[in-house]
C-alpha cells in the first residue's frame, strides 16, 4: 500500500513538475515582486511605460524589438499610450519602405531589428530565459515563487560583479545571473534615464521596469489569458458540481438495489 | 455489435423503418451508445473518454491554427508569434494545443497503466490492446513533428536528434536519415514534410480509435474484478451490466469536466509550464543549446535511449558478438524501441491465469515499482546525460525490461493468486456495500421515481 501510495504522488508531483528543462542552472536569479505574477496578476502601465522609455533610450541602441508593432503600445492591459503619443513614438523610427530605402514608420510598423550583431532580439526574450530555475530541474521556484524570464532579465541587468577578462582581443564582463562572462558590458547606472513620472531612477528600478516592459512585450496578452482562465475554471467548477450531482442522482437507486441484495 | 446480448434498435416511426432498411445508422449509433458495460467500473476507466476529447480538440485547435500558420523555415516562427499577438484568441488556441499535447500524452499513460495492472491486454482483448499501441506510435510520432512546427531552437535540434536516431542503424541508417529530413541536414524541407505528416497522422489515429472501440465493442469491456460479463442470457448479462448511456456518458463527463478544470488553469495560468524556454528563440543551425530536451512526455524513453553508454557490459557484449556492427549509438536506439515493443508484447508475456492485478498479490507490488520507475526515468531524461543520472537510467532501463521480459513471464507460475469474485454483480455490490460502510449509516435516499 504505501509503494501504491508513493507511486502515486510520485506521479502527481511529476506531472506537474516535471520540465524538461535545466536551462542555466549555473547562474544565480533573484526574486522579484512583479505586478504581474500569480493567477490575478496584471501589467503596471505606469512601470511598463517606463520600461519602454528604458528599451527606447538604453537597450534599443544595440537590440531589436521586431515582434513587436507600435500599435500594441495603445492595449489597454499593456502600455496604453494615447493613439497620438503612439504615432508620434512611431513617428521617431524608420524602417525599411521596401524599395531599398527608409521611410518613417506609422503604427501598424514593427520596432527594429538588432543593430548589434550578437546583440540578440529582445521581442521573446522574457520567454525564452523563463528557464525553469530547478531545484533538480523540477521548476518549483517557477511554480511557487512565479520566477521566470522577467527576473532573469533584472537579475542579469543587475548582476555584473565588475570582474573583467580579456580573450582574443575582446573584453568579457562576469556576470551573477549568466553564470559567466558575457559580451554585454554593465550598461544601468543611476539617473541614467529620467523618468517622466519623477520615480528615481536608480540601477534597481530600472531593471525591473525595463523587465516588466519586455515581459509584456513577449507576452502581451497574458491579462486576457488569465482572464479567460478565470472564466473558465469558474465555468468548469459549475458544470462539473452540475455534473456531480446528476451523476449521484442517476446512480442512487442502482447502489440503493446492490445495498439490497 | 456486442457479444453480449442486449436490446437492439428498432425502427418505429415510418421514416426511421424507411432508413434503416437502406443504412442502419441509427441502429449503430443506437448499439455503440446502450452497448452493456460492467457495472463495476472504477474512476481508472474515465481516461477513455478523456483521450477521445483529447483527440478532437487537438484536431479543431490544429486546424484553425493551420489557418494562420505559415510552414516555411523563413515564416514559421514568425507566424506562430502572428498567432499569439494579432490572431482573435490565437494565444488561447495556440496555447490549448501545445498543452492539449501534455494533457493527452498525460491521459494516455494512465490509460496504458490502467491496462496493465488490469490485465486489459489478456486474451481476448489482445488485438485492442496492440491496435492501442499503433496508437500510441503515431501519438509520438505527430507529437514530436508537432513541436517541430514553431521552428524554435528545441524544434530544429529536437528533430536532429530524434532523426539521427535512424542514422545510427548500421549501413541503411544514413539514406533513411536523409530520405526522412529530405536533405542532409534538417531544413525547411524537413519542416514542410513534418507539417504534412502532422495535418494527415491525427486523421490515421482517428480511423485506429474506431477500430480500438469496435475491438472493445465485441469483446466487452474488460473491468476492475476481470471476470467476464455472463453471456447466458439477457437476463443475466443485465446483472452484470449497464448500459453506456446515461450510466457511464455522465459518469465520464463529470470525469472529464474535472480533468479539464486543472487542463484549463493550466491552459489559463501558466502555460509555459511544461513547455521548453529555448523554444522562444528562433531556431539557429549554427548555436547548439547545452541541453537538448524532448517534450516530458518522452523523457523515460530518451532516457532509456541515453542509458546504454559504451561502458556498459551488455553493450560491449553486443558489440562483440554482433562483430562491431551494433554500437553504442545504434545499441541505444534498440533499446528505446524495444522498451515500447515488449509492452506491445505483453499479452503474450504475461503468463498469469488471473486477468485482474487486484487478485495478484506478488504482481502489484512489481506493478507499481514499474511506475514509480517510470517517473523516475522521466526524471533522469531531463537531466543531463552525465554522472550520477545515466547510472539512474540504466537501473531505470534494466528494471522495464525485467518486468516485462523476466517479472511477468515468471510471476504466472511463482505466484499463487487469490480467488477473483464469480460476477461482476457479486463484485459490484461488494464494493457499494463496502463504500456506505465506510461513509457511515446510509440515509434512505433513494429518490421516488
Amino acid at each position: 500500500m504505501t509503494i501504491r501510495k508513493l507511486a502515486l504522488s510520485a506521479l502527481t508531483a511529476l506531472s506537474l513538475a516535471a520540465t524538461p528543462s535545466v536551462a542555466s542552472e549555473a547562474g544565480h536569479i533573484e526574486d522579484f515582486a512583479f505586478s504581474f505574477e500569480g493567477p490575478f496578476g496584471t501589467y503596471d502601465r505606469a512601470q511598463l511605460q517606463r520600461g519602454l522609455q528604458v528599451y527606447n533610450e538604453v537597450c534599443s541602441a544595440c537590440h531589436g524589438l521586431n515582434l513587436v508593432a507600435f500599435r500594441s503600445l495603445t492595449d489597454e492591459t499593456g502600455p496604453a499610450l494615447e493613439p497620438d503619443v503612439m504615432r508620434a513614438f512611431a513617428a521617431q523610427h524608420e524602417v525599411e519602405d521596401g524599395q531599398g530605402g527608409y521611410r518613417t514608420a506609422a503604427g501598424p510598423d514593427h520596432f527594429g531589428h538588432s543593430s548589434l550583431e550578437n546583440a540578440p532580439d529582445l521581442s521573446l526574450m522574457a520567454k525564452a530565459r523563463a528557464g525553469f530555475h530547478g531545484p533538480y530541474g523540477l521548476g518549483i521556484n517557477q511554480l511557487i515563487h512565479g520566477m521566470g524570464g522577467a527576473e532573469y532579465i533584472a537579475s542579469f541587468l543587475l548582476g555584473f560583479t565588475g570582474e573583467e577578462t580579456e580573450q582574443g582581443g575582446s573584453v568579457f564582463y562576469e556576470n551573477r545571473a549568466f553564470g559567466g562572462n558575457v559580451a554585454m558590458p554593465p550598461i544601468l547606472s543611476d539617473d541614467l534615464v529620467e523618468y517622466s513620472d519623477g520615480t528615481p531612477a536608480t540601477e534597481e528600478q530600472m531593471a525591473q521596469d525595463v523587465a516588466a516592459f519586455l515581459m509584456w512585450a513577449a507576452e502581451p496578452k497574458l491579462p486576457q489569458r488569465k482572464m479567460w482562465g478565470f472564466i473558465g475554471v469558474l465555468f468548469l467548477t459549475l458544470l462539473a458540481s452540475l455534473l456531480y450531482l446528476t451523476n449521484k442522482r442517476l446512480w442512487a437507486p442502482v447502489k440503493a438495489q446492490a445495498k439490497q441484495g | 455489435m456486442s457479444g453480449i446480448p442486449h436490446d437492439h434498435y428498432e425502427p418505429k416511426t415510418g421514416i426511421e423503418k424507411w432508413l434503416h432498411r437502406r443504412l442502419p445508422i441509427v441502429g449503430l449509433i443506437y448499439d455503440t451508445l446502450m452497448i452493456p458495460t460492467p457495472k463495476n467500473l472504477n474512476w481508472w476507466w474515465i481516461w477513455g473518454i478523456v483521450l477521445a476529447f483529447c483527440l478532437a480538440l487537438q484536431i479543431v485547435t490544429g486546424i484553425v491554427l493551420v489557418m494562420h500558420y505559415t510552414p516555411s523555415a523563413e515564416a514559421a516562427f514568425r507566424s506562430v508569434e502572428h498567432i499569439m499577438r494579432d490572431v482573435n484568441g490565437g494565444y488561447m488556441l495556440r496555447y490549448l494545443h501545445a498543452n492539449g499535447a501534455s494533457l493527452f500524452f498525460f491521459a494516455v499513460y494512465i490509460h496504458i497503466f490502467r491496462g496493465l495492472y488490469y490485465g486489459s491486454y489478456k486474451a481476448p482483448r489482445e488485438v485492442t490492446w496492440i491496435i492501442g499501441m499503433l496508437i500510441y506510435l503515431l501519438m509520438m510520432a505527430t507529437g514530436f513533428m508537432g513541436y517541430v512546427l514553431p521552428w524554435g531552437q528545441m524544434s530544429f535540434w529536437g528533430a536532429t536528434v530524434i532523426t539521427g536516431l535512424f542514422g545510427a542503424i548500421p549501413g541503411i541508417g544514413e539514406p533513411i536519415q536523409t530520405w526522412l529530413l529530405g536533405g542532409p541536414a534538417v531544413g525547411g524541407q524537413t519542416l514542410n514534410r513534418f507539417f504534412s505528416l502532422h495535418y494527415l497522422l491525427p486523421f490515421v489515429i482517428a480511423a485506429l480509435v474506431i477500430l480500438h472501440i469496435w475491438a472493445f465493442h465485441h469483446t466487452g469491456n474488460n473491468n476492475p474484478a476481470g471476470v467476464d460479463v455472463r453471456k447466458g442470457s439477457k437476463e443475466e448479462a443485465e446483472k452484470d451490466t449497464l448500459p453506456f448511456w446515461p450510466y457511464f456518458v455522465i459518469k465520464d463527463l463529470f470525469a472529464l469536466v474535472l480533468v479539464l478544470l486543472v487542463f484549463w488553469a493550466i491552459v489559463g495560468f501558466m502555460p509555459n509550464f511544461l513547455g521548453h524556454p529555448d523554444n522562444y528563440t528562433i531556431a539557429n543551425p549554427l548555436s547548439t543549446p547545452a541541453h537538448i530536451v524532448p517534450e516530458w512526455y518522452f523523457l523515460p524513453f530518451y532516457a532509456i535511449l541515453r542509458a546504454f553508454t559504451a561502458d556498459v557490459w551488455v553493450v560491449i557484449a553486443a558489440h562483440w558478438i554482433s562483430f562491431g556492427i551494433i554500437d553504442a549509438k545504434f545499441f541505444g536506439v534498440l533499446a528505446m524501441f524495444g522498451a515500447i515493443a515488449v509492452m506491445a508484447l505483453t499479452p503474450w508475456l504475461d503468463t498469469s491465469s488471473v486477468r485482474s492485478g487486484r487478485y495478484r498479490p506478488m504482481f502489484k507490488s512489481f506493478f507499481w515499482l514499474l511506475v514509480v520507475d517510470f517517473v523516475v526515468l522521466m526524471w533522469a531524461g531531463a537531466m543531463p546525460a552525465e554522472g550520477i543520472y545515466t547510472n539512474i537510467a540504466l537501473i531505470g532501463a534494466a528494471y522495464w525490461f525485467g518486468y516485462f521480459l523476466v517479472i511477468l513471464p515468471l510471476l504466472g507460475v511463482l505466484e499463487r493468486p487469490t480467488t477473483p469474485p464469480a460476477t461482476i454483480e457479486q463484485d459490484f455490490k461488494a464494493k457499494v456495500k463496502a463504500h456506505a460502510k465506510k461513509s457511515g449509516p446510509a440515509p434512505e435516499q433513494i429518490p421516488a421515481e
